[in-house]
């Protein structure tokens, strides 16, 4: 067992946990994002953010991938990873901002502005759909590809995958593409569109080219052919 | 439907399944040396092509998504098929602040292609690179190995029918470098 301090409260946790576990534990309630029981971690929102250490060497570390140390000091609502945090919410809602997670999120945190330029993007990278696919799902049928500013998540190719078995679990646990439509960029890859129950896809004229590379649509099964 | 892609781009090609797997066999280790591998790839046909990718993806018992986002992660591996000439302009902080996003424009309406394509008829292919380690002479363009710097747009006409002399005549190359910019020793 390893013994650590987490704001002020004495806990004792398993060796390997990591401080998002421990904190849950005592009930610190902390914002997660990329974060979700059965995957493994990956620390790509940066919204779990706590504070370790004392004085000078205090710092911010993401406790979904940090694991416990004997001793170790945590605050989990200290103003600097408060201040940290709303920045994350800010930086996420300008690149996603039609997310309806990213957006109950801020709300939650008090975050009604962002100050950075304002981007749409479909994916805030995070990286669950690709964990899920291969962790629980055993498929493998897509990853990240290329790096940089140009990273996606894809099939590689862009094809429709061989090892796809639609089961739409990338799907499920995007949380920034619930209830979009890519509309006429196939090529933007899951749609989500057929998350929802009515597409708005059903109302337009042309089927052709509207369904992400899962056709056919798990959910409303246009098919593009 | 699901076409099986990996035959018809094996004849398209030319690679047999043969080749590759003897590229496999000799970087293989354990279940690395994917990046050896695709480097070998690379060296003999100048480019990744998609075929190979799956074969080294059954070989190696990974997902093609694994080798897939190794091939393109890597700026040094590509998936399309290079021209014969590669011209490669620095946008390096240097060279840009001495104006090489002004050569990069030259260079591509000229060429008619964007930064990373390539010419129809496969003669060149353009790129830009993040410093070459000779700043204090840039903007820098290096094509085919040869290093022109100092580089200004009036140039870049000159440079790319230096290139394509080059092709006859190496012998006069070295002159005409000389007259265009100042040769980097390398
Ligand atoms: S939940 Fe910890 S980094 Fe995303
Ligand atoms: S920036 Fe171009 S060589 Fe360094």
């Amino acid at each position: 067992m390893i013994n650590l301090v987490i704001n002020g409260l004495p806990v004792a946790v398993e060796e390997g946990s990591t401080i998002l576990e421990a904190a849950k534990y005592l009930g610190f309630p902390i914002p997660t994002l990329c974060h979700l029981e059965g995957l493994s971690n990956y620390g790509a929102c940066r919204l779990c953010v706590v504070e370790i250490g004392e004085g000078p060497k205090a710092r911010l570390v993401s406790s979904c991938t940090y694991q416990v140390e004997e001793g170790l000091k945590v605050r989990t609502a200290s103003a600097r990873v408060v201040k940290a945090r709303k920045m994350v919410l800010e930086l996420l809602l300008a690149s996603c901002p039609q997310s309806k997670v990213i957006q109950d999120l801020a709300s939650a945190h008090d975050v009604r502005q962002q100050r950075f330029r304002q981007e749409h993007e479909d994916c805030i990278l995070c990286g669950l759909c690709i964990r899920m696919c291969e962790e629980q799902m055993m498929a493998k049928a897509i990853g990240f590809r290329n790096r940089g500013e140009n990273r996606s998540i894809g099939t590689p190719f862009d094809m429709k995958s061989e090892e796809c078995r639609l089961c739409g679990g990338c799907m499920y646990v995007c949380p920034a593409c619930q209830l979009r439509c890519t509309y006429m960029e196939p090529e933007k890859a899951i749609c989500g569109g057929c998350a929802n129950l009515s597409p708005p896809c059903l109302e337009k004229s042309s089927f052709e080219d509207m369904m992400c590379y899962m056709d056919p649509c798990v959910a409303c099964e246009i098919r593009k052919d | 439907m699901i076409k099986d892609i990996t035959q018809s781009e094996a004849t398209e090609d030319g690679i047999t399944d043969k080749q590759i797997d003897a590229l496999i066999a000799k970087h293989q280790t354990d279940r690395n040396g994917v990046i050896d591998i695709l480097e070998a790839i690379q060296a003999s046909y100048g480019y990744l092509p998609p075929h190979a990718l799956r074969i080294v993806a059954k070989k190696m018992n990974r997902s093609l998504v694994d080798i897939y986002g190794v091939a393109t992660f890597y700026q040094a591996f590509s998936l399309r098929p290079k021209g014969k000439h590669r011209i490669v302009v620095c946008l390096g902080t240097a060279c840009h602040v001495r104006g090489a996003p002004a050569i990069v424009e030259e260079f591509e309406r000229q060429l008619g292609i964007k930064a990373g394509e390539t010419t129809p008829d496969m003669k060149y292919t353009l790129e830009t690179v993040n410093c070459l380690g000779a700043c204090a002479l840039g903007p820098i363009v290096v094509v085919d190995e040869r290093y022109y710097s100092k580089v200004i747009p009036t140039q870049v006409r000159d440079i790319i029918n230096n290139s394509h002399s080059g092709d006859r005549d190496t012998a006069d190359s070295h002159q005409q470098q000389k007259t265009i910019g100042e040769a980097v020793p390398s």
